[in-house]
C-alpha cells in the first residue's frame, strides 16, 4: 500500500493506506480525529467538513490520494479548551447548537471564510454555510457566532 | 376540612428512592441521575440548575450520570415535550427532600436549630460560625430512603439558579470535539457492523450468497438470522465494502406496494380505520347555520432526517448484554429487547450516549437490536453499526401523513355555530417497549418474525396522536371531532415532533383565518375576541405587539399569525410569519411569543422555539417523504432536501415569564402555530388558500389556477 504525506494539524504525517479510500474514514477509523462526523457519505450535509489548504471540503468522499502533501485541518487543529479559536469562543457564547452533530464542519466552513474574508456580511457567512445542514434549526445563532468571532478578531 | 393527603410528582412517585436521583460523591460533587436523555435540547442543563438550586450548590459541583437500565430511576421516554415536567419536578421536589434531610442532622451535629442553619454551595452554617457540609455529612444521612411527600421546595422568589439562561453543560466538548457522541466513543476492540436491508418496500430476504462478501479483507463475520443480515469488520471501511459485496449477492421478495404520493388524501380516507369521536359539545341554543364552510388540510409523510445516521453498540458477556444507545427510552428499549433475545430484562443493560438531535422515534431503538444480533456473533467483542444515510430516509419510521376535514357551519354574520374536524391518519406512535410484541425493525425480519406493529395513538389524556391539539382552545359554541386511525400501514410511521398537532393546528388556523377574512376582521382581533384563556391571550397579542401588526400591506409581501396551547396543556405560543413572493415564496421573519410557565433556562427556551420555527419552515416549505409504487425514492438529502442557511428566516422570540407557574417543556410549541402562520402569510401575500403541505412553488400555481 503506497505511503501518503500530508499536513494534519500542524502536523507532518504518513499514512500507509489504499489511495482511494476516503480521507474521513482515515481521519476517524486509523487516526482516532473523531472532529469530523458522518452525515451521509454523499459531501451533501458538510458534517465531515475539513479544511484542505484553507478551503473547507468534504472529507467523506475525498480520495486519500488527492490530499497528498496538503494541508489538513480538523475541527482538533482549531484550538482547545486551553487556548480556543475565537470561533470556538464565539459559539459557547452565543450558545450556537442544539445536538452539535453538525458543528465540527460549521467551525470549519466559518474558519475558511474567516480565512480568505476576514469581516464577511451576515449574507456572505449564510452562503459560506450553505454546503453545511443543521436539523435542529440552530442556524441564526450559528452565524451570529461567526460574526461575532469576525468582529473580535478584527479588533485584535 | 383537611386538605388532600400532599401527592409526590409523578416519575418520583414511580422511583421514591432518593439515591437513585441524588448522590454526594467524593471531591465535594454532587451526582444527578434522571430519566431522561439529552438529545440536543439541553435537558441536562436544566435538571442541573433545578438541582444546584434546590440544594444550594454551585451548578460547577453538579455531575449529571448518563441514563441506564443499571441505575437510574425509570421515567420511560424522553419525549412528548416533558422532561420539565416530570423529571424537573421529580428531582426538584427530590432534592428539597434530600435538603432537609442534610439540615436536620447538621442540626443535630452543630446543636443549632435547623431553621438558623444557611446552606451556601454546601456548607452548612449557622450561628457561632459553626459549619458543616453534605460531604461531611454523608455518613450520618442516607438516602436509602424513600422520598416523602412533604418536602417543600423553595418558593420561586428564593430560586437563584433557575430562570437564568446557565451556560449548557454538553457545548465545550463539542466546540472541541471531546468525544460524546455514541458516533465517536470507542471501546477496546470494537469493531464495526452494517446490516443488509431492502430497497423494495417490505421485501423479504430470500437467498444470500455470502462469497463474495467474505473475500472482503477485515470481515470478521457474516451474520445471518431469517431474513436478517449483516456483516461485522474490523474497520468501517471493511464493513462498508463487505456489505456492498454482500448486496449483490442478495435476492429479495417482490415488497408490498406503496400508495400514490400525489393522491395521499384519497389513500388514507379509502383505508380501513378504527374511528374515536375525541370530543362533542352540542350548543345551547339550535341556530341554523346560513353556510357551511368545507374545507380539505393535508400533510405528507415527513422524514426526522437526523444529521447523523442511527448508531448503536453492543457486547455480550455470556448471556448478558450491555447496549449503548441514543434511544429516548432505555428501560423501553430494554423491554423490547428482552422479548426478541428471550432473556430476562436483568440480563440486558441499556445506557445512553449522545446521538444527533432527535426529533422523535426514529431509527434508533432499531440499531440497538441490529447491534445486540451482530455482536452475538463475535464472542465478547465490542461492536458498532451505523445507519447509511440511504437507510436512515428510508426505513426509519416517519411522521404520519395526515388528511383533516373541517366543516364550519356559519350564520348570516360569518360567526362559527358548528365546527366538525375529521382526521384520517395512521397512529403516530409504534414505540419500544409498550406492547407484547417488539416495534424493533430487526425483530420483523428474524427467523420466526414478529408481525410489523402498526402505529396507535396515544391516549387524550396524554395529549393524543392523530387527534393531538385537534379541540380548538377557541370558544366554539358546537364540535365533534373525530379521529379515523388507518388499520393499514403501507408506509411505517410512529412519533415526529408535534405528532398529529401541526397538522391539525394547520387545519384550524388557517380555516380560523379564511373565516377572518370573510368577515372582514382582522385575524389577531378574531382570535383574541374567541380566546378565553388570559395566557393565550397575552402570548397572542405579545406576538402582535412585538410584529407592529398589522403592517402596512406591501405588494409582495404578506403576514400571518398562528396561535396554539400545545397539546391543550402544555406551553402556548403564537406565531406571526413575514413571507415574500410571487410564486416561489420566502419566509423572512419569525415573531414569536411562548408562556412555558417557569423558563428554567430562558435561553433554553428561547433556543427550543427557534430551532422548532425553523424546523417547521423547514416541514412547510420543503418536506415531503417521496415514494413511488414500490420504493422510497427520498433517500438522500438531494431527494430530501430541507431549509439552508440562506433560506433560514429571522426568528425573535419574546418569553412571558410565569416563575410561579409549573414549568412544561417548549420543544413542540412552535410547530402548529408557525405552520398556520406561514400558510396564512401566503394567502395575505398572494390572495389563494394553499392547503397540502408541503407549500411549494408547484402548489401555490395549482392555487392560483384553481382560483381563477
Amino acid at each position: 500500500m503506497p505511503t501518503i504525506q500530508f499536513q494534519l494539524n500542524g502536523a507532518a504525517i504518513a499514512v500507509d493506506t489504499d489511495p482511494d479510500h476516503a480521507l474521513l474514514d482515515v481521519l476517524r477509523g486509523r487516526l482516532g480525529i473523531t472532529g469530523p462526523h458522518f452525515g451521509c457519505g454523499a459531501g451533501e450535509c458538510g458534517a465531515c467538513h475539513v479544511m484542505v489548504d484553507d478551503r473547507a471540503m468534504t472529507s467523506c468522499d475525498m480520495p486519500m490520494w488527492s490530499v497528498a502533501d496538503k494541508d489538513v485541518v480538523t475541527v482538533e487543529g482549531l484550538g482547545t479548551a486551553e487556548r480556543p479559536h475565537p470561533l470556538q469562543r464565539a459559539f459557547i457564547a452565543e450558545q450556537a447548537m442544539q445536538c452539535g452533530y453538525c458543528v465540527s464542519g460549521i467551525l470549519i466552513s466559518a474558519a475558511a471564510l474567516l480565512k480568505r474574508n476576514p469581516s464577511p456580511t451576515e449574507a456572505e457567512v449564510r452562503t459560506a454555510l450553505d454546503r453545511n445542514l443543521c436539523r435542529c434549526g440552530s442556524h441564526n445563532r450559528m452565524v451570529r457566532a461567526v460574526l461575532r468571532a469576525a468582529s473580535e478578531m478584527a479588533a485584535r | 376540612m383537611t386538605s388532600p393527603a400532599p401527592k409526590l410528582p409523578i416519575s418520583l412517585a414511580a422511583n421514591p428512592r432518593l439515591s437513585s436521583w441524588v448522590r454526594f460523591t467524593d471531591e465535594g460533587r454532587v451526582a444527578i441521575s434522571p430519566g431522561k436523555v439529552e438529545i440536543g435540547q439541553g435537558i441536562v442543563t436544566a435538571l442541573a440548575q433545578i438541582a444546584a438550586d434546590e440544594l444550594d450548590v454551585d451548578i460547577s459541583r453538579v455531575e449529571m450520570i448518563r441514563t441506564s437500565t443499571a441505575a437510574s430511576p425509570n421515567e420511560g421516554v424522553t419525549s412528548g415535550s416533558l422532561s420539565i415536567q416530570q423529571s424537573g419536578r421529580a428531582l426538584r421536589h427530590a432534592c428539597a427532600d434530600v435538603r432537609q434531610r442534610f439540615l436536620a442532622a447538621a442540626s443535630e451535629r452543630l446543636g443549632v436549630d435547623a431553621s438558623l442553619l444557611n446552606i451556601d454551595d454546601g456548607t452548612i452554617s449557622g450561628p457561632g460560625n459553626v459549619r458543616t457540609s453534605y460531604w461531611e455529612l454523608t455518613g450520618d444521612v442516607s438516602l436509602d430512603h424513600d422520598a416523602t411527600p412533604g418536602a417543600i421546595a423553595k418558593s420561586a422568589a428564593t430560586r437563584a439558579v433557575t430562570g437564568h439562561s446557565v451556560p449548557r453543560v454538553d457545548i465545550p466538548d463539542k466546540v472541541f470535539a471531546r468525544p460524546r457522541f455514541i458516533h465517536d466513543a470507542s471501546l477496546p476492540g470494537l469493531l464495526h457492523g452494517r446490516v443488509l436491508r431492502p430497497d423494495l418496500s417490505g421485501a423479504q430476504l430470500i437467498a444470500l450468497d455470502e462469497e463474495a462478501a467474505r473475500a472482503v479483507p477485515g470481515l470478521v463475520a457474516i451474520v445471518r438470522d431469517g431474513g436478517f443480515a449483516g456483516v461485522i469488520a474490523d474497520s468501517e471501511a471493511a464493513a462498508e465494502a463487505a456489505l456492498t459485496a454482500l448486496r449483490k449477492g442478495a435476492a429479495w421478495s417482490a415488497g408490498e406496494p406503496l400508495p400514490d404520493e400525489d393522491h395521499l388524501a384519497d389513500f388514507l380516507r379509502s383505508q380501513p380505520v378504527e374511528t374515536t369521536v375525541i370530543d362533542t359539545r352540542t350548543a345551547a341554543s339550535t341556530k341554523k347555520a346560513a353556510r357551511t364552510l368545507r374545507r380539505q388540510y393535508t400533510r405528507p409523510y415527513i422524514a426526522h432526517a437526523s444529521i447523523a445516521p442511527s448508531c448503536a453498540m453492543a457486547q455480550w458477556d455470556g448471556e448478558r448484554v450491555h447496549v449503548w444507545t441514543h434511544s429516548q427510552g432505555v428501560y423501553l428499549l430494554r423491554a423490547d429487547l428482552a422479548i426478541v433475545l428471550k432473556l430476562p430484562a436483568e440480563s440486558i443493560v441499556v445506557e445512553h450516549m449522545e446521538g444527533a438531535g432527535c426529533y422523535g422515534h426514529n431509527a434508533a431503538d432499531d440499531v440497538a437490536l441490529d447491534a445486540v444480533l451482530l455482536a452475538k456473533a463475535v464472542g465478547g467483542r465490542p461492536v458498532r453499526v451505523l445507519w447509511s444515510r440511504h437507510d436512515e430516509m428510508a426505513h426509519a419510521p416517519f411522521g404520519a401523513a395526515m388528511a383533516i376535514e373541517i366543516e364550519a357551519d356559519l350564520d348570516a354574520d360569518n360567526e362559527i355555530i358548528g365546527w366538525r374536524h375529521d382526521i384520517w391518519s395512521n397512529g403516530h406512535a409504534a414505540r419500544p417497549g409498550r406492547a407484547a410484541q417488539p416495534a424493533l425493525l430487526a425483530a420483523t425480519e428474524i427467523e420466526n418474525p414478529y408481525p410489523r406493529m402498526v402505529s396507535t395513538n396515544p391516549p387524550a389524556a396524554n395529549g393524543g396522536g392523530g387527534d393531538r391539539n385537534s379541540v380548538p382552545l377557541y370558544d366554539l359554541p358546537a364540535l365533534t371531532i373525530t379521529s379515523h386511525r388507518l388499520l393499514t400501514m403501507p408506509v411505517r410511521t410512529s412519533a415526529l415532533r408535534t405528532l398529529g398537532a401541526q397538522g391539525n393546528v394547520f387545519a384550524i388556523e388557517s380555516l380560523l383565518d379564511e373565516i377572518a377574512e370573510l368577515r372582514g376582521e382582522d385575524p389577531v382581533a378574531f382570535r383574541l375576541r374567541r380566546l378565553n384563556d388570559e395566557r393565550a391571550r397575552d402570548v397572542v397579542r405579545a406576538a402582535a405587539r412585538r410584529a407592529q401588526w398589522k403592517p402596512q400591506k406591501r405588494s409582495g409581501v404578506g403576514h400571518g399569525v398562528g396561535f396554539a396551547r400545545y397539546k391543550n396543556t402544555g406551553a402556548y405560543c403564537a406565531a406571526i410569519a413575514e413571507i415574500e413572493g410571487t410564486d416561489d415564496i420566502r419566509v423572512k421573519r419569525l415573531t414569536l411569543a411562548v408562556d412555558v410557565g417557569e423558563a428554567i433556562n430562558p435561553d433554553g427556551v428561547v433556543n427550543q422555539i427557534e430551532g422548532g420555527a425553523i424546523q417547521a419552515t423547514s416541514w412547510v416549505l420543503k418536506e415531503r417523504v417521496r415514494f413511488d409504487q414500490t420504493h422510497i425514492t427520498s433517500t438522500s438529502w438531494t431527494d430530501y432536501p430541507i431549509l439552508t442557511f440562506s433560506e433560514v428566516p429571522a426568528v425573535d422570540v419574546e418569553i412571558i415569564q410565569r416563575p410561579e407557574i409549573e414549568p412544561v417543556g417548549a420543544g413542540e410549541a412552535a410547530h402548529g402555530p408557525v405552520t398556520a402562520a406561514i400558510a396564512n402569510a401566503v394567502f395575505d401575500c398572494l390572495g389563494v388558500r394553499v392547503r397540502d403541505l408541503p407549500i411549494t412553488r408547484d402548489r401555490i400555481i395549482a392555487a392560483m389556477e384553481l382560483a381563477s
